[in-house]
């Protein structure tokens, strides 16, 4: 070795000139990147797929909330021609009231969308919280009463607990979120619990106990921070969930009631267009639009979460 | 049919050169390995040692042409018995592992099949190369068995893995890694996860085993004392590159390079023994379970002079950590009581006030898993100030840099995450956090076990300093002698939960012993190469000459 | 007693007390019923003398642990009670028929709409998702990533009506409304049930194919399959030899979980194709709120899905090494 690699040797080690010093150690040091750093280094190694997902996200929330500017015509509004066919005034006709099937399809996105966002959050604050309580608890008392529970209210499947329910309380959008919000919050029970009890057994877990913590001080400041990968990505993953049960039973006729515009129940309401495929096309795409709608976006935020997860989870191929 | 190529020891089987290998981490290729030179003869040990991350292990599997996920072998030669593995098809190269070279991996538990019996895997190799039918290959491995010493040896290959101990399993790998009777095997930190007691018994296994069939082989280690015991030459590796090569003896008694002599001289710190009737702390009579079964501490009965430093040695199991948790109120005794000053302490954690919870602070083995990954240091020493002392703003700023003063680092560590720190830097920053608290007694769980040997010597360095400018109280919990030898005034030796021995430190490190104490101190590898010779020599006579 | 044995038991023990739990669920389901519930069955014109009668002929004045007692031993038994519907706002039962007559035959539609879309996606899915993992990142793996993905973002009815544009509408190669007969013979059956038991075998493959990925993908991570390369093994004699015997464990879990799955998809199918299944009648039920035909169905798909859970816990125990070789 040259004398300039025996000193870099040397240094590297901490063992310069005075001897060993603990300041100059190297260790594997990963260089720190600020948050926006990290964000453009993400897009730029993003496959398509993602990119694509994240720009029809983008679109969607676009439409939600500006949804009032950009339709032509009102939510509700009703014209003296039902199942007109498309043309420059109705772009997708009208439907079986001789409403804008287009005005429809742009609140659709505010109101299914929304709906959906919101009853994913609920479900995520409830079953977010008690999960990591769980885990907190590690097999105490609570732990074992919230897991059985869960566990039993996950015996049934959700539609059909869902059906159960809105058969009892009546179908009503508060209904709706709710019951889903519930139903639902018992699977991010049970991944909320499993991430927090891999952080939960670590010793800097027991090291803030030690010294007096209360249990919100560690939820919050010790587990939180280190759970929020795999739930960002759950949330993705619930939210599709909760986005088609939504739709599927608004399509049943038992969630999001009209004269609201909804995806789920828009196709319901124009299926009977699809026997004129052979006479008219675009009449029979008409109900399609909606569901296509729904679609579109579960696959965009599929293949987000399905990017994320494989970030996040450094798989090494 | 014969495995081994005819050829006579001393012959060079393995020369690899210039080898250069790449690992993908953080977006990007770096270089493990960069420009290394290996040569091998048949019969022949080589001992690898150099800390964690000098990329021991990617050598190792180099040598038969393996690269784990993640990483390539990028340049270099790799001749194995003539052959440039390197320019020979994976087939080729499938088909010399597992035959001709071997390897023992770190974790035995698991590298074993949980669906398939012992004994299956042991022949395994051995029977798909046809180099053995398959009860030819079985009653060989019987016989291997027999020879690493394993209970009942003609049944205990019909077992699972997970119904046999891990020592045992370690020596099952070797037997499997003999089967085949192979030119190379390259082990894998074999014995770092295994107690001192069980360890010297694999040692002395496997050392009976190599020589007996004349194989080469690769020794990976991180201890030193290991390796002087099983290898004929020892290579040093720091970093990616080698630092020095030679024959054991040559090198133990005449290391060249700086590094190498530090590596030796790190076991030669010893503190001067005081003694002290000033008790700050009494373990009365205590006896501790989990939840209603077997007791785990046993009428446990221990006294810790104040300003001094008294060890807790033992094994797994021996209830060392235990008591640790007993006395910070984790475990709640089940009999007994905990003195702090001459005043009971509340024995759980929830029935004491501040002043209790910040007298005794604790520091852990792992320091990677001692701190949150998401806080910076500035939260992670800063909170003891804030929660115990009730430091804001500038006040805890200020505390916190002399804290950091106190422990070697400066300023520019502040806002720094744990990821950007090294091994030593983090467990000196979990001191800091410890001491933040003013605290009286600091029990230390390990807290060098996990770090490499330069670092040891700063960490130890550092806690005897703090100790005499504050007056401060330890219990040191650890399995190494030369860490006690190093650090302590007083001793106290555990064993399944009981206290066996307790007594000033020159009492007890000195003849005559009790039978555990012999036990557990004669076990530690020394850095003597004919030391485990010596004591198998030992053992054996005690054993056939009757008490 | 060996320790599968009695796993099994408490598995079965588990399982027993889930049903138990669900039923009185569903049974409180009559419990919580709003106040103006009678009148929403009997309608506006109905009499409070009416309404009074009509609850208390659902016997809501008993005390509770007796009607609990009633009803189940009713279900057990086959007497679900009477239908709502039939019951005119006289509130006389004389037109409303027994639940399980209306049950019974829809029962043996929607397994046999089920069976048919079991046979085919079981091994279809599990084919593509073990050749997927063991090919992973090829151009095969990627392509049958993104096109399962596509599909599982689908809500059922948009597969269902794509179907029905692309297989009857245009071509008319599938009819679109499944009007089965009672005495329709096996081939006749089966030509009406093509397309919605082609619609839930789309959707089960994809999840059951990115399942089956994940769970062979994990297993060849672990540390003794890098030891089973390391001596030497080829492949195939990995994949064989060492990955398989514990890899039944996870890969039924997977197809006991989606044949769960396929239960509640059942639901949207048969509304989409006017199947004359459970799912449809018990939709039909929600809708006008006829609470013992939802009991009826809902204790039905529960206690399926429980007993497939239940299933795949039992096998998942029995392919366990350390159970089945203890200590």
């Amino acid at each position: 070795m040259t004398d300039q690699d025996k000193n870099t040797v040397e240094e590297s080690t901490g063992l310069g000139d005075e001897g060993y010093s603990a300041a100059a150690e190297v260790g594997l040091i990963k260089a720190r990147r600020t948050f926006s750093e990290n964000v453009w280094r993400g897009l730029k190694s993003a496959p398509p797929s993602a990119l694509f997902g994240l720009v029809v996200i983008a679109l969607y929330i676009f439409f939600a909330i500006f949804a009032p500017w950009l339709a032509p015509h009102g939510e509700a509004e009703i014209f003296p021609m039902s199942y007109a066919p498309w043309s420059d005034e109705f772009i997708f006709g009208t439907d079986q009231l001789g409403r804008d099937v287009l005005s429809r399809l742009i609140y659709g996105a505010r109101n299914t969308v929304g709906i959906a966002f919101i009853t994913t959050l609920l479900a995520f604050i409830i079953g977010g919280g008690l999960g990591i309580t769980a885990a907190i608890n590690n097999n105490g008392w609570l732990d074992n009463l919230l897991s059985r529970s869960v566990d039993v209210l996950m015996a049934i499947p959700s539609l059909i607990f869902a059906l159960i329910l809105l058969s009892m309380f009546g179908a009503n959008t508060l209904n709706l979120i709710l019951i889903i919000a519930v139903l639902d919050s018992t699977r991010v029970f049970r991944i909320a619990r499993a991430v927090s009890l891999n952080v939960v057994v670590m010793d800097y877990v027991e090291a803030a106990r030690l010294r007096g913590e209360k249990m919100f001080w560690i939820l919050y400041r010790e587990i939180l921070p280190n759970i929020m990968p795999p739930l960002v990505a759950e949330f993705g993953l619930r939210f599709c969930f909760v986005f088609l049960t939504i739709a599927a039973l608004s399509f049943l006729g038992v969630g999001i009631q009209p004269p609201t515009a909804d995806w789920g129940s828009m196709v319901r309401e124009n299926a009977g267009l699809i026997q004129f495929a052979e006479y008219d096309l675009t009449a029979a795409l008409t109900p399609m639009l909606p569901a296509a709608a729904i679609a579109l976006l579960t696959v965009a935020v599929n293949f987000v979460v399905d990017w994320f997860l494989h970030k996040s989870s450094g798989l090494k191929d | 049919m014969n495995n081994q190529s005819s050829g006579k020891k001393g012959d060079i089987l393995l020369e690899m050169r210039d080898i250069v290998i790449d690992g993908y981490s953080d977006d990007r290729w770096h270089e493990i390995i960069k420009g290394v030179d290996l040569t091998l003869r048949r019969g022949e040990v080589m001992g690898l040692i150099g800390e964690s991350g000098a990329g021991k292990s990617t050598l190792g599997l180099a040598a038969m042409g393996y690269a784990r996920a993640g990483c390539r072998i990028t340049s270099g030669t790799i001749i194995f018995d003539g052959m440039d593995l390197m320019k020979k098809s994976e087939a080729a190269k499938r088909a010399l592992r597992g035959t001709r070279i071997a390897y023992v991996a770190q974790s035995a538990a698991a590298s074993f099949n949980p669906a398939h019996q012992l004994i299956e895997q042991t022949v395994e190799a051995t029977v798909r190369r046809g180099i053995k039918s398959e009860a030819e290959a079985k009653a060989d491995a019987r016989q291997l068995y027999r020879d690493l010493q394993l209970p009942h040896p003609d049944t205990i290959g019909e077992r699972y893995p997970h119904q046999v101990s891990g020592g045992q399993l370690q020596r099952i790998m070797t037997a499997m890694a003999m089967s085949p009777r192979p030119d190379l095997i390259i082990f894998d930190e074999p014995t770092t996860a295994l107690d001192v007691t069980t360890q010297v018994e694999v040692l002395a296994a496997m050392k009976r085993i190599v020589d007996h069939f004349n194989t080469a082989a690769i020794y990976i280690t991180h201890d030193l004392a290991v390796v002087a015991q099983m290898a004929d030459v020892i290579k040093v590796l720091r970093y990616g590159e080698t630092i020095e090569d030679a024959d054991t003896r040559k090198m133990l008694a005449q290391p060249e390079k700086e590094y190498t002599k530090s590596l030796w001289s790190v076991r030669s710190i010893e503190k001067p023994e005081e003694r002290s009737d000033d008790v700050i702390l009494r373990v009365d009579h205590v006896d501790a379970s989990y939840t209603g079964s077997a007791k785990v501490l046993d009428d446990v009965t221990i006294e810790v002079p104040r300003g001094h430093t008294v060890a807790i040695v033992g094994e797994s199991g021996s209830g060392k950590s235990t008591t640790a948790r007993a006395i910070t109120g984790l475990l709640p005794p089940s009999r007994g009581q905990i003195l702090f000053n001459g005043k009971p302490l509340p024995p759980t954690l929830s029935g004491r006030n501040i002043e209790q919870l910040q007298k005794i602070q604790m520091i852990y083995q792992m320091a990677d898993t001692a701190m949150n990954p998401r806080h910076t240091v500035r939260d992670i020493i800063g909170r003891p100030l804030e929660f115990y002392l009730g430091l804001q703003g500038k006040e805890r700023d200020r505390r916190l840099l002399e804290l950091l003063e106190m422990i070697e680092l400066n300023e520019s560590f502040v806002d720094r995450l744990p990821a950007e720190l090294s091994g030593g830097q983090k467990q000196r920053i979990c001191i800091a956090r410890a001491l933040a608290a003013n605290p009286d007694l600091i029990i230390c769980d390990e807290v060098t076990s996990a770090l490499d040997q330069i670092v040891q010597k700063g960490i130890l360095e550092l806690l005897l300093r703090l100790q005499r400018e504050l007056n401060l109280t330890y219990i040191f919990i650890t399995h190494d002698i030369a860490t006690v030898k190093a650090i302590s005034d007083q001793i106290v030796v555990m064993l399944q939960g009981r206290v066996v021995e307790q007594g000033m430190k020159s009492e007890i490190l000195s003849p005559p012993y009790p039978e555990y104490t012999e036990l557990l101190l004669s076990s530690v590898p020394e850095m003597d190469p004919d030391w485990l010779d010596d004591l198998l020599k030992a053992r054996g006579e005690a054993a056939s000459t009757p008490n | 007693m060996h320790p599968v044995i009695r796993t099994i038991l408490q598995r079965l023990g588990l399982g027993l007390i889930t049903l138990f739990v669900v039923s009185l669920i569903l049974f409180s389901s009559i419990e919580f019923l709003p106040g103006d519930f009678g009148q929403a069955v009997l309608g506006q014109a109905a009499l409070p003398e009416t309404v009074a009668a009509f609850r208390r002929e659902l016997g809501l004045d008993l005390p509770l642990h007796e009607r609990y007692l009633d009803w189940l031993g009713g279900m057990l038994t086959g007497d679900m009670g009477n239908s709502f519907s039939g019951r005119g706002s006289s509130g006389g039962s004389d037109r409303s028929r027994p639940v399980i007559e209306l049950l019974a035959p829809r029962l043996a539609n929607t397994l046999f709409l089920a069976s048919m879309a079991a046979i085919i996606s079981v091994p279809l899915a599990l084919f593509l998702g073990i050749t997927a993992a063991l090919y992973r990142n090829s151009i095969y793996d990627r392509s049958v990533n993104a096109l399962t993905l596509t599909t599982i973002s689908m809500p059922e009815f948009f597969v269902a009506y794509l179907l029905i544009l692309g297989l009857s509408s245009f071509t008319k190669v599938f009819p679109s409304l499944a009007n089965i007969s009672p005495d329709a013979d096996f081939w006749e059956r089966a030509y009406l049930t093509a397309l919605p038991a082609l619609t839930l075998t789309l959707v089960i493959v994809a999840h059951m194919m990115r399942m089956t990925r994940a769970a062979i993908i994990n297993l060849m991570a672990s540390p003794y399959i890098e030891m089973a390369d390391l001596k030497g093994a080829s492949k195939s004699e990995i994949i064989l030899r060492h990955a398989l015997p514990n890899a039944w464990a996870p890969i039924v879990t997977v197809i006991a979980f989606n044949l769960a799955y396929l239960v509640v998809g059942v639901v949207v199918v048969e509304v989409v194709f006017v199947y004359p299944g459970v799912g449809q009648l018990m939709v039909d039920a929600v809708t006008t709120r006829d609470v013992p035909v939802v009991q009826g169905c809902a204790m039905i798909f529960a206690a399926t899905y429980i007993l497939l859970n239940l299933f795949a816990d039992i096998i998942s125990i029995i392919t366990n090494p350390r159970l089945l070789h203890p200590r």
